[in-house]
């Protein structure tokens, strides 16, 4: 995947005289310093981050932590004081009048906190406006955002205004409105922040199904930890204007940087973020159907497990057979294919451990885990699925420990 | 004790001899303006006299119940049949005529002044004591440079209406462009609005209702001037009241300001109505 937006040591400072301080930062004096000394707030402290074509890359901090304000300068809402602003290689951050026009209607757009939709416009009119800001034809712009009401959803609701419209309706208001630009990046400052819980989850699901659909490469910006695991294919994560740590959801949890996002990722459901290929472990040994049930009794006891997962030539799953129907099948003189039991349970490299652990209750066989081709990845016994929820941090094996 | 010294300043000399130097120097100017006015006051007073007056009432029913309510109209058209029987229907007309160029008059110069104010930090904090000013400086004193420009008659008297009703029309559409949601702006920028478009698509029709509450008041502010305005030679129903004074006429007085209550009310009431239809989609639950 190519870079998509580039922040290289973007500064943002809010004061009287704001250049007078990059020096400062230059020399890493901390925010508090330059607040005492100079009176002037670090929004963003020298910041640099790589966002990909096609990822959500969700920024995650506490509120004042300076992500709105990150958020801002990607489309110079903010101007950053200092440092550039790469879109698609081309550093954005001077553009001013014509240009920066053209980045806006073009290449970004962005989606609100608190929605900022026109509440004197439609629902249509709102979300034509970006078309007609770029002096489209009624009718194509007025097919364009027909088109993006039905996506998210509001058919029938073109004509109501703003006011009408539920909370989560007018998210997907501004979603459409977003989305109608047809732009490459989509900017998201905490856009189900304002929802309530329920309808939040359901906007985050739809967000995916969407992304799985545009592949737009989108910036979301949240404080609420789950929603950044549940999205983020990578994760950034802000503390007093600084970025502290960026990585996969993955990555983060297994080596955070600091205190910080130990502290910040202590609530954090493991079940929703580990899938099944990170907690599965290998396939040491399988039994083929051609071979007789001597030779999976040895494998057995040579590996010292109960039962073997069954593959045929082509190396597909079939099922599995135990040690005691092979042990029963040697005096009946059977083959592997008369014991082969079909009903396991089967599970997908990328469904989460929060899905497999009914999956796992409902067999006393391991899980077994295949890729797209029905090819055998790995087993996951439940062992692997507990242990995969807790941390693995010193603390708490000791607290296994003293157990 | 000691008296104040001797000194003494002739501010008020001053501002005659520049009210002087303008009504000689800028005559051509103050001519055009009051070829317009004057010419908008007699058409508007001309076509609403040449309309039937059953007309009329229709007219002024169907805007309360619009705007209002069934008994509003009804009232409303009462109201208006009552000054008519006064035998002030002309007088009102006048009076109506006088009102309407100086509301329209204030909002094609207080309009863009408030936006000017609203963009601009420097020109607020010039123009908002000017504004303070105006509002205060009691209006019989800039009756006098009035008739200075303008001679006595309808165009002084828009004039003078000017000076005292259009302060409230910029502070409130300055109030209101600066009003508008950060969040609101912030989306429209987003998805690259010139200046020019965020004004007219954005910050206008999102500070519309405020603006037209600063129309209402503005409207309002020219009724209560036209007493005053009469001194200098406006015609209608101001001047049938300070007629009443001069003969110490009860009858005339009490009829002439009743009808002038009237007009306040109904254009109170339908001015309103329409900031309220202005007012119909926003956001309840904010």
């Amino acid at each position: 995947m190519s870079t998509k937006i580039k922040l290289e040591h973007v500064s943002k400072i809010f004061g009287p005289n704001p250049e007078s301080i990059i020096p400062m930062i230059k020399e890493g004096k901390s925010k508090d310093h330059i607040l005492n000394e100079t009176g002037h707030t670090v929004g963003v402290y020298d910041a640099s981050v790589d966002i990909k074509e096609g990822e959500v890359f969700v920024v995650m901090g506490l509120s004042g932590s300076g992500k709105s304000t990150l958020i801002r300068c990607f489309n110079l809402l903010n101007v950053p004081t200092a440092g550039s602003v790469y879109i698609d290689g081309e550093d954005i951050a001077k553009a001013t009048g014509n240009d920066l026009k053209k980045v806006r209607q073009e290449k970004i757009a962005m989606v609100f906190q608190h929605f900022g939709l026109f509440d004197h416009r439609t629902i249509l009119a709102n979300v034509e406006y970006g078309l007609e800001i770029r002096k489209m034809s009624k009718e194509e712009r007025r097919a364009i955002a027909q088109k993006n009401i039905e996506l998210v959803g509001l058919k029938g609701y073109e004509d109501q205004y703003p006011s009408q419209l539920s909370g989560g309706m007018q998210q997907r208001v501004g979603l459409a409105r977003a989305l109608a630009n047809d732009p490459d990046i989509l900017l998201m400052d905490e856009p189900f922040s304002a929802l309530d819980p329920l309808i939040r989850r359901e906007m985050q699901s739809e967000l995916v199904n969407l992304q799985e659909k545009l592949k737009k490469t989108i910036v979301f910006i949240t404080h609420d930890v789950n929603e950044a695991f549940k999205l983020g294919d990578r994760i950034a994560v802000m503390k007093d204007g600084h970025v502290v740590q960026v990585g996969t959801p993955e990555e983060i949890i297994e080596e955070p940087a600091n205190d910080y996002i130990v502290d910040f990722i202590q609530d954090i459901d493991r079940s929703k973020v580990f899938q099944a290929k990170h907690v599965m472990s290998e396939v040491r040994v399988t039994v083929s159907l051609e071979e007789t049930v001597n030779t999976a009794v040895n494998k057995m006891r040579e590996h010292s497990v109960s039962s073997l997962f069954v593959t045929d030539a082509a190396e597909n799953l079939l099922g599995i057979v135990s040690i005691d129907d092979a042990v029963k099948a040697i005096k009946q003189n059977q083959t592997v294919n008369d014991i082969l039991r079909r009903d396991i349970e089967i599970v997908g490299e990328e469904e989460y451990v929060h899905d497999l652990i009914p999956k796992s209750l409902q067999t006393k066989y391991p899980l077994a885990v295949i890729n797209e081709d029905n090819k055998l990845q790995g087993i996951i016994l439940r062992v692997h699925l507990l242990s995969g929820l807790i941390s693995d941090t010193e603390e708490t094996a000791e607290e296994i420990q003293e157990e | 004790m000691e008296n104040f010294p001797d000194i003494t300043t002739a501010i008020g000399k001053y501002v005659e001899d520049f009210v002087n130097f303008l009504a000689s120097s800028w005559a051509g100017f103050f001519d055009l303006i009051f070829f317009i006015a004057s010419r908008s006051i007699n058409g508007i007073d001309n076509f609403l006299v040449w309309l039937p007056w059953w007309l009329f009432i229709l007219i002024i029913l169907a805007l309360g119940w619009y705007f209002q309510s069934l008994i509003s109209g009804i009232v409303f058209s009462l109201f208006i049949f009552l000054i008519g029987t006064f035998g002030l229907w002309a007088d009102m007309m006048t009076t109506i005529a006088i009102i309407v160029t100086a509301v329209v008059l204030s909002l094609l110069i207080g309009l863009p002044i408030g936006i000017l104010m609203s963009f601009n930090r420097l020109a607020s904090n010039i123009i908002r004591p000017i504004l303070d000013a105006m509002q205060t400086m009691p209006s019989f004193v800039y009756l006098i440079p009035a008739i200075f420009f303008f001679g006595l008659g309808n165009v002084s008297a828009i004039f003078a209406t000017l000076i005292y009703a259009i302060p409230p029309v910029i502070r409130l559409t300055e109030l209101a462009i600066r009003g508008v949601d950060e969040e609101v702006i912030e989306s429209a920028l987003s998805f690259g609005s010139s200046r020019w478009q965020m004004l007219r698509k954005v910050q206008l029709p999102q500070a519309l209702p405020t603006i037209m509450a600063g129309v209402n008041q503005t409207t309002m502010m020219a009724l209560a001037m036209v007493v005053i305005a009469s001194m200098v030679g406006a015609s209608g129903l101001g001047e049938q009241v300070l007629i009443s004074i001069n003969r110490i006429d009860i009858a005339l007085g009490f009829e002439a300001g009743i009808s002038i209550v009237f007009l306040a009310i109904i254009i109170d009431r339908i001015t309103n109505g329409v900031a309220d239809r202005f007012q119909k989609h926003r956001r309840i639950n904010k």
